[in-house]
């Protein structure tokens, strides 16, 4: 904002839909999305601004090594409901999805769950910043945020043997990658493209790094 | 026209326009909840509980039943309290010691929902979990912090019903020989018995329809509960938590939730008035 003065950015929250929504009916110049756009949203032109890695987490104190994408899925279809499952001592498990139209819930549906569905025992909450917060004081829970939240807190768990890292995630060979993406009615010009310039530039690009995300340049 | 009629007019007017905005409240919840209702029958919306508003499963009754433990327990923890404190400060306690609980009493209303929420995840919560077993976040949990919370709703207005008894009343009961417990036992408090049902039912309102606290420390899960230590999602919640991103089908069947909890609330408050007026 220092470098130019005159250009006032509203900014507004409601989640990833809600961004979708305001772009297409032509309320906000650009809208934000943590998940892909559907078909009928397809007419909207889209910019990858970032990747991001949904990480899988548990108590700090929980010694889980690894998850395949297969237990993953087993576990929010709610077939392992015991850490006894996972090789470690019998104890049930504190389950937390994000409530249903969340942009996080439905990239990792997307990924994980395919057609089936989450079972109804898993607790719901409306933030990653509630489900890192219950996660990091139940050493039996396990929950997913985005990646760029994980803290010293909470444990990211690798799936497949690789971990959410900064390199892993740019060189997509952890599993659980999603974008984030700024969509709008009509092409971006003017100060809406110099904003979209400023963030693809790379101080831009830096900003969303300091933020944990990672970067698409 | 004199100045008398014009401000009578006036204030017609006034009334009449709160009045206005609870009819058209009431119409558009109707007006965007019932397609949907019709859409997946009553019986199913009621009924069922399989809630997958995105893959076309709207069921809701995991979320009634949820709903009402949680203010039954609410009323088993806060009903009993309440009534407690009411003839304590109404009966037992001197004038001086009585002006300075009651305003502290209503103060405790005057918290913010979610600061008793915030309470429940950093205290309650980890203590159940810690002591009880299951995530902590449960019904259990929800039922306390709202036990809590109508303590003022239930303390202030059995206050009123028990200070509404005639002090003849205690006197001549006193008088025949009766000690004070059994002068509030036989007298004080079967006198005024609607006035404290109507406490009891508006503190069960306000466990109903209380949404914040309740998201924060229940847990939220679409199961049906099997102990009071499992995860559950009421009415209010599942609204909440799901209307920021909700749209067509999915945002008919929360205002479909909502014309069911109008419905409860309807019936707490027509039962409530019932009562009031039986005096």
């Amino acid at each position: 904002m220092q470098q130019h003065p005159g250009m006032r950015i509203d900014v507004q929250g409601g989640g990833s839909s809600a961004g979708i929504f305001a772009a297409q009916q032509g309320a906000a110049n650009l809208g934000a999305s943590s998940r892909e756009l559907v078909a009928a949203e397809k007419k909207l032109h889209e910019i990858a601004i970032a990747w991001d890695g949904i990480a899988v987490i548990v108590h700090p104190s929980n010694p889980l090594g690894n998850l395949s994408l297969e237990q993953l899925r087993q576990l929010f279809q709610g077939k392992i409901t015991d850490w006894r499952d996972l090789g470690l001592p019998p104890h049930a498990i504190d389950l937390i999805t994000r409530e249903e139209g969340s942009g996080t819930r439905e990239a990792f549906e997307h990924m994980v769950m395919g057609k089936t569905e989450f079972t109804p025992s898993a607790l719901v909450q409306d933030s990653n910043g509630a489900v890192r917060e219950i996660v990091a004081g139940d050493p039996y829970s396990l929950g997913y945020i985005s990646a760029g939240l994980v803290d010293e807190r909470v444990k990211a768990v690798p799936i497949d043997g690789v971990l959410p890292t900064r390199e892993n995630v740019k060189k997509q060979s952890y599993k659980l990658v999603r974008r984030f993406l700024l969509v709008s009615r009509i092409p971006p010009a003017g100060e809406c493209k110099a904003f979209v310039d400023f963030i693809l530039s790379p101080q831009g690009q830096g900003l969303l790094e300091a933020e944990g995300l990672v970067g698409v340049k | 026209m004199d100045k008398e009629k014009f401000i009578e007019r006036v204030l017609f007017l006034l009334a009449l326009s709160s009045i206005s905005s609870l009819v058209i409240i009431t119409i558009f919840i109707f007006v965007e909840g019932l397609p949907l209702i019709m859409h997946t029958g009553l019986k199913d919306f009621i009924l069922s509980s399989h809630w997958a508003p995105t893959k076309g499963f709207f069921g809701i009754g995991a979320m009634i039943v949820s709903s009402l433990l949680v203010t039954l327990g609410a009323m088993v923890l806060g009903v009993p309290l309440g009534l407690a404190c009411a003839i304590v400060l109404a009966e037992f306690s001197s004038e001086r010691l009585r002006r300075l609980l009651k305003p502290t009493l209503e103060l405790l209303a005057g918290i913010p929902s979610v600061v008793y929420g915030f309470l429940g995840v950093i205290w309650l919560v980890p203590l159940i979990r810690d002591h009880l077993g299951g995530p902590g976040l449960s019904l259990l949990a929800a039922a306390v912090i709202l036990g809590i919370m109508i303590l003022p709703t239930v303390i202030s207005i059995s206050i009123d019903a028990l200070t509404a008894v005639p002090d003849v009343y205690r006197d001549g009961s006193i008088a025949l020989g009766a000690t004070e417990w059994q002068t509030v036992r036989r007298v004080a408090l079967p006198a005024p018995s609607s006035g404290i049902i109507t406490a009891v039912i508006l503190g069960m309102g306000r466990a109903v329809g209380e949404t914040m606290a309740v998201i924060m420390v229940a847990g939220n899960a679409i199961k049906l509960p099997a102990s009071v230590l499992d995860p559950v999602r009421t009415l209010t919640s599942n609204i909440a938590l799901e209307l920021g991103y909700a749209a067509g089908r999915h945002r008919e069947a929360l205002f479909a939730t909502g014309i069911v909890l109008f419905v409860i609330i309807m019936i707490l408050n027509f039962s409530a008035t019932l009562i009031t007026r039986r005096r």
